[in-house]
């Protein structure tokens, strides 16, 4: 569905993406975890059309991103990460906006817009303008304008940054919701909830480079399954463990708090690069 | 078609915010009538008429370039640096041409009612011009090449700063100098001919012959028509260079 050929960017000799090799599956949700910086926006970009590659390809349920353009963009939808709707335009109007650029008949278009509308909840503020919303509804209404030209192919990038808790749950239902009924998603995140809780396969990136790749379940099970962090006096102790028993036994011989939990990917990318997500 | 998806977001736009955008191009050209045609003009004789109706068509020719450089390129820039909604155009099946024509059309479009606004402004102030088909066509090439360039400066230009660099130093020099307020035939013979080559110089002239019944200018038309052809291309290049 996806595949990515030793796709890399440059930019002079700063290397933004560094070669990536991967293949994302028909209905699959697959999340690419990593600080900012790692290069995963520039990769989404290569993906969407928006940034040349500098070498390698990229294919889109066979079409080459950088030749056949008008195939590949009537494959995909986009869900940029900073929020770049039309805020002169009602939400209606942004629909249609898009509707018309796709070249959708007058007809499809008014039932697609208010079958949309529906489905990200945003019915009664349709004929507001877009100035006039809240950061999460203009979230939703992005990804209804994605939509709208009913693509096979989602591409997320950071689609909850900025968001309080209870409204990103909202768009992970979403995403789940689109999921279901048959959407292949391609999203970025720097967040570990977020790649553990929504995707079936997530790709570890770090300065350009894909590091780890697998389901949640496995990569976690790589690095141990219970993690054992002890807080004495100013010292902070981190270690992993395969097994409970291990982690208890070593939690008992520690002075001071101890917390023992279960692994969470922030632990294998800590493992992997010695630095946390968030830093 | 697809030309008429850009042009019809940007008359939405316009009807939605008409009365602004009237008012305020209602301001400058009301300022430079009082200043130079009442004030500072009456009483001055020029080009064997009155001060008034010299100034009237430049007037028109700078609002236009003004108004429908500044209403594509600025917001264009905006749109394309800060509100990035240039991207949604961008991963759009729509080719570089139509989305250029779109925008210039509707640049044009909003440099037209400015002119016409000084149109009745000059009649209220009791110019006499005579107005005709030919006038107008030069008004619109006109309006079409400033839209063209804007949309240059727009996808060249990588801030808002130097975009507003870009208008003093080349459209502000433009406003004054090409014929508008007084003939560059008492410049200095060097500078007068560099003036001769700028597209708003010919605006200026083939309006007011237009205007005081002289007829059409076929060297500053077909100078005109060469910009707006010139300018249409490289914005076209420029599209398609911003990926």
């Amino acid at each position: 569905m996806i595949e990515l050929q030793g796709l890399a960017k440059h930019y002079g000799s700063i290397v933004a993406v560094a070669g990536l090799n991967l293949q994302i599956k028909s209905g699959e949700i697959f999340g690419l975890l990593g600080p900012n910086g790692a290069g995963k926006t520039t990769t989404v970009r290569m993906l969407t059309m928006l940034t040349r590659p500098s070498s390698g390809r990229a294919l889109i349920n066979g079409y080459d991103v950088t030749r056949d353009l008008g195939k590949v963009k009537q494959a995909i939808g986009v869900v940029p990460q900073q929020m770049n709707l039309d805020q002169e335009l009602t939400a209606r109007e942004n629909l249609e906006l898009h509707g018309r650029l796709h070249k959708m008949p007058a007809k499809e278009r008014q039932e697609r817009i208010n079958e949309l509308l529906a489905y990200v909840e945003l019915e009664e503020r349709a004929d507001d303008l877009v100035s006039k919303f809240s950061g999460g509804m203009k979230r939703r209404l992005m990804i209804a304008r994605a939509l709208m030209h009913r693509p096979r192919v989602l591409f997320l990038d950071e689609p909850t940054v900025g968001l309080d808790p209870q409204t990103r749950r909202k768009i992970w239902d979403l995403i789940r919701r689109m999921n279901s009924e048959g959407m292949t998603v391609l999203l970025t995140t720097h967040y570990i909830e977020e790649a553990e809780m929504l995707c079936h396969r997530v790709g570890i990136m770090d300065r350009g480079q894909l590091i780890a790749l697998g389901t949640p379940g496995e990569l976690k099970q790589k690095v141990g399954e219970v993690a054992v962090e002890s807080f004495a006096g100013t010292e902070t102790g981190y270690k992993l463990f395969s097994c409970r028993e291990e982690a208890l036994d070593y939690a008992r011989k520690v002075t001071g708090n101890v917390l023992i939990r279960a692994t969470n990917l922030e632990d294998v990318f800590i493992e992997l690069t010695g630095r946390k997500v968030s830093d | 078609m697809e030309f008429y998806t850009v042009f019809w977001r940007e008359m939405i736009v316009l009807k939605r915010t008409f009365y602004k955008f009237f008012a305020s191009r209602l301001v400058s050209p009301f300022l430079y009538l009082v200043a130079f045609g009442w004030g500072l003009g009456r009483g001055i004789r020029m080009d064997g008429g009155n001060y008034l109706e010299f100034v009237v068509p430049g007037i028109i020719a700078l609002s236009a370039m003004n108004t429908s450089f500044n209403a594509v390129g600025i917001s264009l820039n905006i749109s394309r640096l800060y509100y990035k909604t240039l991207e949604e155009y961008l991963i759009a099946p729509l080719s570089a041409g139509s989305f250029v024509f779109g925008q210039v059309l509707a640049g044009t479009v909003r440099g037209l009612i400015a002119s016409l606004i000084i149109l009745g402004l000059a009649f209220l102030f009791g110019a006499r011009l005579a107005v005709n088909g030919w006038f107008f066509a030069i008004i619109i090439l006109t309006c079409f090449l400033f839209a063209a360039l804007g949309v240059v400066a727009a996808m060249t230009i990588n801030s808002h700063e130097d975009m507003s660099n870009f208008s003093t130093f080349v459209i502000l020099p433009m406003s004054f100098l090409s014929g508008t307020f007084f003939l560059p035939d008492r410049l200095p013979q060097g500078v007068a001919y560099l003036i001769e080559a700028l597209p708003l110089t010919h605006t200026s002239y083939a309006l007011r012959a237009l205007a005081q019944g002289q007829g059409l200018l076929p060297v500053s038309l077909a100078v005109l028509a060469s910009y707006a052809a010139l300018l249409f291309l490289a914005a076209v290049v420029a599209v398609q260079k911003v990926r």
